[in-house]
């Protein structure tokens, strides 16, 4: 492996695979759960792009920042703070969860705290990040403030993805928009999603800066979204990250992803980049196996006990949620 | 004060809103320098720098933009340049910035103003009325103010509000329509006013139709001494149901004008509740005037029978007062 850990932090590091591990517990125990019929509604999870999620995020900071997580960006929901039992109480239909049992699953989010809860209609949060910056922007906040969100190969080919990039690279925002092109959206392959050669060629149509990536190799991931985000800090506008891994998972549980190509499963993108990012750990001295092993005994303790909280608390009651649409109740059922 | 007009008063109020509120900014194409299409921001931009933003041909992103500048709490008031184009940006709208306080608790004090309805010659993608779409939506507040003084004061309570506002101005009313004064009556979004008091039939309309169904009204007092109710709806959603119960409790007729497409709608929305909670109080079955079931046409001689007229309006209320 020739990855470079020069301007690597020790702690950056670390926290980005703990992050990767957890994420990889935390989704395992979901879909066992889907399995036995305990999740309400679907279940989606990010395997094989926990080191791009977890990298994007891990660059980030809670409460300055902005961070939109998509689809499969558990790791990174992770590295930027979000507490697990956020997405158990959610998955598992408890009302104490962030939206109390009004969404599910992957829509979770607490915008109050810079992380808006995603729709389900891909590109929608790039111009929505792009306007809580411009927001923070208008009060005098903005300084070395980034928002980041994650979208995949199918969302570069919605008017929403157009529309902003350009309108975030005429306002010169901060935006770090990262292409997880994880080969597939839904079922649909590459070949039939776009014919530009490589997506990050897409950059310079917008005017902004693109940056590559081998999404299954973390420490690479991480140097890449280091350096995009420390320039859209510094004031260089919006940064275009493509990073490149296969799918390792169905589009949710309810798919087996049978159409998956055969060569691709066994082609370099198809590594695990837990795995890669395992061995890089321990070929650094980041860490070593034992350490990693007594980690992933903590976060399937932790994950367990999230589960057992979860399950424990009531489910949403249709006679005392208060159906109210409107901040201002006065106007609901007019 | 001098004559001001429809137009002048939306000025007024985004002008008034800028210097009242920090957290207000517009964005919307062409309405920085340029003054927006119908000129409803000339000069602002130089007397508020930075927070008048022209945007790109995006109103998808616009609308996103303005819902994320929302959730961080500031008060964006959007220009979609004609209600047609809010089209592209209807996503956001009925799927973000509609479902945001219900999902997360955290509202989206959002204005987006449509300039709205047909002006002669405008055809099929410069004339829509999107009202009753929106209006479908929990969480969306649809406004259709018909005066002066209501185009004013209710811009600024939809900037005011913390929830997501639809501001429909109608573009017919912008320079036709004038009056002495911005001042109002104060009746908050959500009530409705008897424009024309009458014993008769009631007329329900909103927007530009308000001004043609006093038309209609004027008609036929002169042609057999009827009183026409004329009620002005100001908000479609909230819609002020017990005004409009009141006034067909008076009359006993009911007729719901708009300008919008014939199927569903806020006349249809009039009707139904009328029929569900005032069924006993009509005398005749209530009748709905709407524009034409095709696109709204470009040439003004199709134009002007696309849409309800004085004239249509009064042979539905002569087929209403003769049931």
């Amino acid at each position: 492996m020739d990855t470079t850990t020069e301007g690597l932090e020790r702690e950056h590091v670390r926290h980005v695979f703990r992050a990767m591990l957890m994420s990889r517990v935390l989704e395992n125990k979901l879909g066992s759960l889907y399995k036995a019929g305990r999740i309400v509604g679907g279940v989606y999870l990010g395997k094989g792009q926990e080191a791009v999620s977890a990298s994007l995020a891990s660059c980030l900071q809670k409460g300055r920042d902005v961070y939109a997580p998509l689809i499969r960006d558990q790791a990174g929901r992770t590295a930027f703070g979000e507490e697990i039992i956020d997405c158990t109480r959610t998955y598992l239909g408890s009302v104490d969860g962030p939206m109390r049992g009004r969404d599910g699953n992957i829509h979770r989010g607490r915008p109050a705290e810079g992380m808006p809860a995603m729709i389900s209609h891909l590109g929608a949060a790039i111009s929505l990040v792009s306007g809580m910056l411009l927001a923070k922007r208008l009060r005098g906040d903005m300084e070395g403030v980034v928002g980041a969100t994650c979208v995949g190969d199918g969302c570069t080919s919605t008017g929403a993805f157009h529309e902003g990039l350009n309108s975030a690279a005429v306002e010169n925002l901060p935006l770090v928009l990262t292409v997880a092109n994880n080969q597939y959206a839904y079922s649909t392959p590459n070949s039939s999603q776009f014919v530009c050669h490589d997506l990050v060629d897409k950059a310079a149509g917008y005017g902004v800066q693109g940056h590559s990536v081998d999404g299954t190799d973390m420490l690479a991931c991480i140097a890449v979204m280091q350096e995009a985000v420390d320039r859209a800090r510094a004031g260089e506008g919006p940064q275009l990250v493509v990073a490149s891994m296969l799918r390792l998972t169905g589009h949710g549980e309810h798919d087996d992803g049978s159409y998956v190509n055969a060569g691709l499963k066994s082609s370099e993108l198809g590594r695990d980049s837990l795995e890669v990012g395992k061995s890089q750990m321990i070929e650094h001295g980041f860490s070593d196996a034992a350490e990693i092993e007594e980690w992933k005994k903590q976060d399937e303790e932790a994950v367990q006990q999230a589960v057992a909280i979860s399950q424990k608390e009531s489910e949403p009651d249709p006679y005392q949620d208060d159906w109210l649409a409107y901040s201002n109740p006065d106007l609901q059922n007019r | 004060m001098s004559d001001v007009t429809y137009i002048d008063a939306i000025h007024a109020a985004l002008d008034d809103a800028l210097e009242n509120d920090p957290r207000v900014f517009l964005y919307g194409q062409d309405i920085g320098k340029f003054g927006g299409a119908f000129k409803a921001t000339k000069g602002l931009q130089e007397k508020y720098p930075g927070r008048v933003l022209d945007a790109p041909i995006s109103e998808d992103a616009m609308a996103g933009m303005a819902i994320g500048a929302a959730i961080e709490g500031a008060r964006p008031v959007l220009e979609m340049q004609f209600a047609d184009f809010s089209s592209v940006a209807f996503n956001q709208i009925v799927n973000q910035a509609a479902t945001h306080f219900y999902r997360t608790g955290v509202p989206i004090p959002l204005t987006m103003r449509l300039p709205s309805g047909g002006t002669p010659g405008s055809g099929p993608f410069h004339s829509q009325s999107m009202e009753s779409l929106y209006a479908h939506y929990p969480g969306l507040v649809v406004v259709t103010p018909a005066t002066v003084a209501d185009a004013y004061s209710m811009l600024m309570e939809s900037i005011e509000m913390d929830d997501p506002v639809v501001y429909c101005e109608h573009k017919f009313l912008y320079r036709w329509l004038k009056s002495s004064s911005y001042e109002s009556d104060h009746l908050p979004i959500g009530k409705a006013r008897v424009t024309r008091s009458g014993k008769h039939a009631t007329v329900v309309t909103y927007s530009a139709m308000v001004h043609e169904a006093v038309r209609a009204a004027e008609m036929l007092q002169t042609e057999g001494g009827w009183e026409i109710e004329v009620v002005d709806l100001r908000s479609v959603k909230p819609m002020d149901t017990d005004t409009i119960i009141a006034s067909v409790a008076r009359t006993g007729r009911l007729l719901a004008v708009g300008e919008a497409f014939p199927w569903g709608g806020v006349t249809a929305e009039v009707v139904s509740r009328v029929c569900a909670d005032g069924f006993h109080l009509l005398d005749a079955p209530p009748v709905r005037l709407n524009a034409r079931d095709t696109p709204i046409p470009y040439h003004p001689k199709l134009w002007a029978t696309h849409r309800p007229t004085p004239e249509s309006i009064a042979e539905s209320l002569r087929k209403l007062l003769n049931y």
